[in-house]
């Protein structure tokens, strides 16, 4: 793959050197292009390429992935699309991480979007493939291709049946013109043998034998490591420092001060220490003596924010969404409802913490990335190292998690400037208390919300005012002048009908950097909108799946707010998993004292998703014994992965449930390490049953959409079992008292 | 000065600062990196290793400590990924992104060599020192009880 940079579209087809013929097939990846495949060819050929798949002649079939892995199974679902298509055994599969080139590739990795953007694409590279290498059967042997057939990776004719293999055709097949790819034939979904089968992970084994290689095992000869110090309070800049005992540890070879500045840099100032190995470097790193200018942040902490929490709910917000007159029957309303939930700020905690390794040479740059934008990580790489972009090849390795916070380039950006002052290959690593205390987390959020029943416990008005300290708004300037964009998700697009709707937000100011955490937006909206929900069916007097149904009401589909280009929710898909969850669940039926049932149902990331919990409560302490999911992300490619990925939603929206607080004082995280800051462990992890709907409708996410039913479930099977009601997370004694 | 063990059946002698963690003479002396870096404090488990069969955070263990002690990593578990444990561990598609399970399956090995028929409650307290992120314990938990049928119908 060394001259993949060079291809364009008119190398659709090519012939690889080595190794004889290889036939490359690119497709896109963008839903843009997707969408714009079709009605406009034109266009669609101007949009770089996006993917290969080779096909060599001992019969193998590689994909070459330009999205990530980072945990979430995409290594096996891509090439299970691409290889059902083409007809070959998975087991010829193989998988090649592509080369970093954002003219091709549409690299990033997030948003759950990555079968959804690549379903039919890669459907129509497979099936080009296939028509292909049919044709070049046909042509050998002087038939119609009508009357041949692909099956298990090879062309099968006549009777008594002839067979050659894609091996011994992709020569001739590579030589053939490209099918159009919008009107290529695409297999009947009732033939399908691999998408909607359970497929174990491509790299299962690589990931038992200690073989893969994630960011932290990038090995260069010549390599230093190099650990940072950094200002502990955010926005500090760099008073004086000393290296002289720093430079005295055994092992240590530098001290490099460095500045980090633009978009996505984390701190201003940070002092590399660089050594032979981590250890030395973090003895280095720990014995500098170093004096910071905190700045004006080392006042915040997370009390004064929540008083900033109630300063702004105490006053009206920005109008975000407005339908009917919400105030005016909230105001006249026999029976009002108002509850205020608040949720702190939230870290990644990848088990990999950050690291990213780079050498900066003249004439070029290397890098070992464990990223989902790889495309960023280079233009970072290249800017700091004076260099062509194309001049910088990244390679993206396996994540040791991500869950967003590797879309960052922070780290990034670090290793380019201590690699280019130091001219060697340098690996910045961070320690898990630096992981801990440059995040980019979860905003921290306040909640108040008012609700109004009629006489028949119909939802006569809502209301959510928000004031969080935005993404956006860390962001850039539109951020701030439109802070709440990205800060309620479908929490603004509720499906329970009411003729009156406001939404309403205020920004909160925080030097504590935010960006996307684990579902993002969602994973607040999630526990507000259907805790409040909950709330609202038990001051009805109504059973908590009985009253949202009803509020859902008929079957209809529901514009998403603020977001044109997404599909609707549908409400019969959405019933369709809460009903499911009910059922499997065991809703309605008894459970002994102490234990308590709570349902909660979410749409994110286009897909429906809805779990009931069952939860125990003594002396104070909860325990989510079980948790049944029903989830509808169309089309399931690979259900075991799928249900992988709602078991892990399921732990990490317990870890917010449970622990997940960072918490500010004197402008800096408190927590460090796992010590004070805890995730859940086996000990604490529920029986989770994941019922798969095996829909026909499209591929959509499936990597978040688990997470945001977690907290609210949950919490209001505390209230079934307690009558108290959990307004703010982490879980407290105090709550439960 | 030289310090020597037996690692993975092989006799080794590195010569580092004795107190420097045996994770990082593992990781960056030797280049042996399927053993991992999480916390540095024994929090999170995903540096185990065993010494001298028991299983052991290695981020925090002095290589002058094992001077002499037989080490054992997930490189010398099996070549080939043969090992009943990481058997059940490929069954049950345990992984997510992986990291972890080093040092998961380093100590399921070890439970499983105390207790070859572990209850649901001896997992519970052999595996919680191991944090997995990607929340993979249900199946972790179901490896390990597929691990020790295996190898009860081996033996």
């Amino acid at each position: 793959m060394g001259n993949s940079s060079a291809v364009t579209r008119r190398d659709f087809l090519k012939t690889g050197a080595a190794g004889g013929a290889a036939l490359v097939i690119g497709f896109h990846l963008s839903p843009l292009a997707l969408a714009d495949q079709a009605q406009d060819q034109e266009k669609k050929s101007i949009n770089p390429l996006d993917a290969w798949v080779r096909i060599t002649p001992d019969n193998r079939v590689t994909l070459i992935l330009g999205k990530s892995e980072m945990g979430q199974g995409i290594m096996t679902a891509l090439p299970m699309i691409l290889a059902e298509e083409l007809c070959v055994d998975w087991k010829q599969v193989s998988v090649e991480q592509a080369p970093t080139n954002p003219k091709i590739y549409q690299h990033g990795t997030g948003g759950s979007g990555s079968v959804a953007g690549s379903w039919l694409p890669l459907r129509r590279a497979g099936a080009a493939a296939r028509e292909m290498l049919v044709a070049a059967a046909a042509q050998k042997w002087e038939v119609s291709p009508d009357t041949c057939e692909a099956r298990d990776g090879q062309v099968v004719h006549g009777n008594p049946k002839r067979y050659l293999s894609y091996g011994e055709l992709v020569q001739a097949a590579a030589k053939l013109p490209i099918p159009n790819l919008n009107t290529v034939p695409l297999k009947n979904s009732n033939d399908f043998t691999l998408v909607g089968h359970d497929t174990r992970r491509f790299e299962a084994r690589d990931k038992t034998t200690g073989a893969a290689m994630f960011g932290i095992d990038s090995r260069v000869p010549g390599m230093l490591f190099a650990v940072v110090a950094r200002c502990p309070v955010f926005g500090g800049e760099l008073a004086s420092f000393d290296v002289t005992k720093a430079k005295a540890v055994p092992g240590v070879r530098d001290v490099i001060p460095f500045k980090t500045s633009g978009r996505g840099a984390s701190v201003s100032d940070g002092i590399a220490v660089l050594a032979d190995n981590s250890w030395a470097a973090i003895q280095g790193r720990n014995a500098l003596e170093v004096k910071w200018n905190e700045g004006p942040a080392a006042k915040e902490s997370s009390a004064e924010l929540h008083r900033a929490f109630l300063a702004n709910a105490a006053k009206p917000g920005s109008v975000v969404r407005n339908e009917g007159h919400a105030d005016a029957v909230l105001a006249s309303s026999p029976k009002r409802i108002e509850a205020a939930y608040e949720l702190p700020f939230a870290p990644h905690a990848c088990m990999e913490p950050m690291n990213c390794t780079v050498h900066i040479r003249p004439d070029g740059a290397e890098a070992w990335v464990p990223t989902q934008a790889p495309q960023w990580a280079q233009a970072v790489i290249a800017e700091a190292a004076k260099l062509p972009p194309e001049k910088v090849t990244v390679h993206t390795t396996l994540m040791g998690g991500g869950f967003g916070r590797r879309y960052q380039a922070d780290f990034v950006m670090e290793a380019a400037q201590v690699a280019k002052a130091s001219g060697k290959p340098v690996m910045v690593l961070w320690t898990r208390e630096d992981d801990m205390q440059h995040d980019f987390y979860r905003p921290a959020s306040y909640h108040k919300m008012q609700g109004a029943l009629d006489a028949q416990g119909n939802l006569a008005a809502w209301k959510h005012f928000q004031t969080s300290t935005s993404i956006a708004a860390k962001w850039n300037q539109d951020g701030r002048e439109k802070p709440w964009e990205g800060e309620f998700g479908t929490g603004a697009t509720i499906a329970y009908t009411t003729p009156n709707l406001r939404i309403e937000y205020t920004l909160a100011e925080s030097s504590v950097p935010r960006a996307w955490w684990r579902s993002v937006e969602h994973s607040s909206s999630g526990f507000v909108v259907e805790s409040f929900v909950d709330e609202l069916a038990a001051a009805a007097g109504q059973d908590p799946l009985a009253f949202r149904l009803k509020l859902i009401g008929g079957d209809r589909k529901i514009p998403q707010f603020g977001e044109d280009k997404e599909p609707p929710l549908d409400t019969a898909r959405l019933k369709g998993v809460l009903r499911l969850a009910a059922s499997k669940g065991d809703w309605g039926k008894p459970l002994a004292k102490g234990m308590g049932r709570g349902i909660a149902t979410f749409y994110s990331f286009n897909s429906y998703t809805a779990a009931v919990a069952e939860v125990s409560v003594k002396d104070n302490a909860v325990q989510l014994l079980r948790l049944v999911y029903a989830v509808d992300c169309g089309r399931p490619i690979n259900p075991d992965g799928i249900r992988a990925q709602v078991e892990s939603a399921a732990i990490y929206g317990l870890s917010a449930v449970l622990h997940d607080a960072i918490t500010i004082s004197g402008g800096r995280v408190e927590q460090s390490n796992f010590h004070d800051y805890q995730m859940p462990r086996i000990h604490e992890t529920p029986k989770t049953e994941v019922h798969v709907v095996m829909s026909k409708e499209a591929p959509t996410g499936i990597g978040e959409p688990g997470l945001p039913v977690v907290a609210p479930a949950m919490c209001n099977a505390i209230y079934a079992a307690t009558g108290k009601r959990i307004r703010r997370l982490p879980l407290r004694n105090e709550d439960l008292a | 000065m030289a310090i020597s063990f037996t690692l993975n059946g092989k006799s080794q002698s590195v010569d580092v600062s004795p107190d420097m963690p045996l994770l990082w003479v593992l990781r960056d002396t030797l280049n042996m990196t399927g053993t991992k870096f999480g916390c540095g404090m024994a929090l999170c488990g995903a540096c185990t290793v065993h010494i001298n069969g028991e299983a052991t955070r290695s981020c925090i263990t002095p290589v002058s400590s094992v001077a002499g002690k037989k080490i054992t990593t997930i490189e010398g578990l099996s070549a080939d990924g043969s090992h009943p444990v990481q058997q059940a561990w490929m069954e049950e598609d345990v992984p997510q992104c992986g990291y972890c399970q080093s040092g998961q399956i380093m100590s399921a090995v070890a439970l499983l060599s105390k207790k070859p028929n572990p209850t649901d409650a001896d997992i519970d307290d052999a595996m919680s020192g191991n944090i997995c992120r990607c929340g993979t314990y249900q199946r972790i938990r179901k490896a390990i009880h597929r691990a020790a049928s295996m190898q009860a119908g081996k033996a």
